[in-house]
């Protein structure tokens, strides 16, 4: 049985048509775990015993000819900033060492529901900030590409298992493209859905107007499925919006002939590494040949979504992160005399150099004569930029980019340099700030065999839309 | 210099950190780099555009207006079963059994 690109169609297949059993499957994708995941280092914990429960509950519904759930057997992974109950959640954080979540994560408990097996919990930046997965607190990932490489950030280890075949397909959450970069340096899907699509329950907040819940899978298709699982109302999370979830695996493969598809000069400008370009440049031919218009636009803000998330998304986190006190869970410095010395000292223990960073730039920008020059301004150039999508969305039903400026970099290579590291989001940071969906797809390699992928951005709740144009650029592709 | 160590200081004090004397070295330069950075912001002219509110504002009860529009976020006046006190209390750091223990509150 070749797992390595398996994908959520034949493994379901495969359990119900009795050629498999979800236990054996489960089986075989722990197996290549212990056999990759030490190169890889893409998991933080299994969770054995829930998966085969999970298993076995799948294989006595086959065994008895009830009907399947969409995800029947399917082994999947879980970003470790989602909540599972009684399994280890750390958000790849040390504070959170040996926290065991309470309750499930909405997206965790729907894909479980719709019969999926969860295999264990993946590695990412400390509280999902970062672009390499460099910051997490336990140990970094490589890129199943070249071990010498960084799988993107913060989901990295979500992206990295789906690449090396230890999972079917994973979660991640995005807030400044955490998703799409992994995604395209790791050559796999990675959507990321407008903001409200699905619900954040159970989600360990990062910055609550930018977080997006959203999956990782070999296949357009896969993701398609994946979002048809994961999205809709949920009332425990008042940010979820009542929009109906439409048939998202209809829309892949559908002739995309007499769609227009904007291309932004901003996105193509120098800094472009050439190789990328070319790929993504051969995709937009590939549109074209499939019957496509192409319409160069303009997104003339583009510079400063960068310098605005770094205000907004600091800001956020500092008021989110003020939960970790050593007070009700996570770590408490022990031998402090007073509540104070304790809240200090258990924060300046437990959070990572990049953590604290963030928090102080946040606070920074709240602090007292500095809101108006810096949080207040950054939420008006948040307007300005919506706006431009709006403009660009009234000529054209999505919009193509590279994901990122350039290939998988090398580990240790731009963690000196704070700024450098935060530059790598610039064609994905955008579309969380406007809270519209976003989806890379693979579209070539590199001479060197490093992934490349290309972006497609849709308007609000048209993740339809994306599927449809994302198949083409696929299907071309492969 | 927009931050001194004296303004990473009084900052971390706010946001309940205390940082060694080599990391506020570090925190100040890296904060000036990423906030002269930000400066960009100020070539553009904002003092016309509202700040930014919500994404699904736009798409919240089209039909009606003000608060209406998000009467969906709200749910039922209704007692629904919590998270069990045990539950809360699983992660405890120190506890008594019934509640979180911890150092005296008041210093001196």
């Amino acid at each position: 049985m070749n797992i390595e690109r398996m994908t959520i169609e034949t493994a379901r297949e495969q359990v119900a048509r009795k050629q498999t059993t979800a236990t054996a499957l489960a089986e075989s994708f722990y197996k290549r775990i212990e056999a990759e995941d030490s190169r890889i280092g893409a998991y933080l914990a299994l969770s054995r015993e829930r998966a085969f429960a999970k298993a076995s509950e799948i294989d006595r519904l086959v065994a008895d000819g009830a009907p399947l759930p969409a995800l029947a057997g399917v082994p999947v992974g879980i970003k470790d900033v989602l909540m599972t109950k009684d399994i280890v959640t750390t958000a790849g954080s040390k504070i959170l060492k040996n926290f065991k979540a309470p309750y499930d994560c909405t997206a965790v408990a729907r894909l479980e529901r719709a019969g999926a097996v969860i295999l264990g919990k993946l590695n990412c930046d400390e509280f999902a900030m970062g672009s390499s997965n460099e910051n997490s607190g336990y140990h970094p990932v490589h890129n199943p590409h070249d071990l010498t490489r960084v799988p993107g950030g913060s989901s990295g280890g979500s992206a990295a298992s789906v690449a090396a075949g230890m999972a079917v397909a994973t979660l991640g959450s995005d807030t400044g493209g955490s998703i799409r970069q992994p995604a395209a340096f790791c050559g796999v899907v990675g959507l990321m859905p407008t903001y409200g699509r699905v619900s954040r329950y159970g989600l360990i907040a990062f910055a609550s107007s930018l977080d997006h819940i959203g999956p990782f899978t070999h296949t357009v298709k896969d993701a398609a499925i994946m979002l048809g699982v994961i999205a809709g109302r949920d009332p425990l999370d008042s940010t979820s919006a009542d929009v109906p979830v439409p048939d998202y695996v209809a829309e892949v493969g559908r002739p995309v002939k007499g769609m227009k598809i904007g291309v932004p000069d901003e996105y193509f400008a120098e800094g472009l590494d050439s190789e990328v370009r070319a790929a993504v440049e051969k995709s937009i031919d590939d549109l074209r040949a499939a019957g496509c218009e192409i319409v160069r636009i303009t997104l003339p803000s583009t510079k400063y979504a960068i310098p605005t998330y770094y205000i907004v998304a600091t800001a956020e986190a500092s008021s989110n992160l003020a939960r970790f006190d050593g007070v009700r869970y996570a770590y408490r410095a022990e031998g402090a005399a007073t509540l104070s010395e304790m809240y200090r000292r258990s924060r300046d223990e437990g959070f990572g150099a990049e953590v604290k960073r963030r928090i102080l730039l946040g606070t920074y920008a709240l602090s007292a004569g500095y809101y108006d020059a810096y949080y207040l301004k950054a939420q008006r150039v948040r307007t300005l930029l919506a706006r431009e999508f709006e403009t660009a969305f009234a000529q054209v039903d999505a919009i193509l980019t590279p994901t990122t400026p350039t290939p998988a970099f090398k580990l240790g290579e731009k963690t000196n340099n704070p700024l450098e590291m935060y530059l790598n989001d610039i064609f994905t940071v955008t579309a969380d700030l406007v809270g519209i969906p976003g989806i890379s797809v693979p579209c070539g390699k590199t001479r060197a065999g490093l992934p490349i992928g290309v972006q497609l951005l849709g308007k609000h709740f048209d993740e339809g839309t994306l599927f449809r144009v994302a198949s083409a650029v696929e299907h071309a592709a492969s | 210099m927009k931050v001194t160590e004296n303004d990473v200081t009084y900052v971390a004090d706010l946001a309940n950190l205390e940082l060694t004397d080599s990391e506020r070295q570090r925190m100040a330069k890296d904060l000036n780099s990423i906030l002269d950075y930000i400066d960009m912001l100020n070539e553009l002219d904002t003092s016309n555009v509202e700040p930014f509110a919500e994404v699904a504002s736009k798409f919240a009860g089209n039909q009606s207006s003000g608060s209406e529009r998000f009467a969906y976020a709200m749910r039922a006046d209704k007692v629904l079963p919590g998270l069990p006190h045990e539950a809360a209390m699983q992660n405890a750091p120190d506890t008594d059994g019934t509640y979180f223990k911890v150092p005296k509150v008041i210093e001196k």
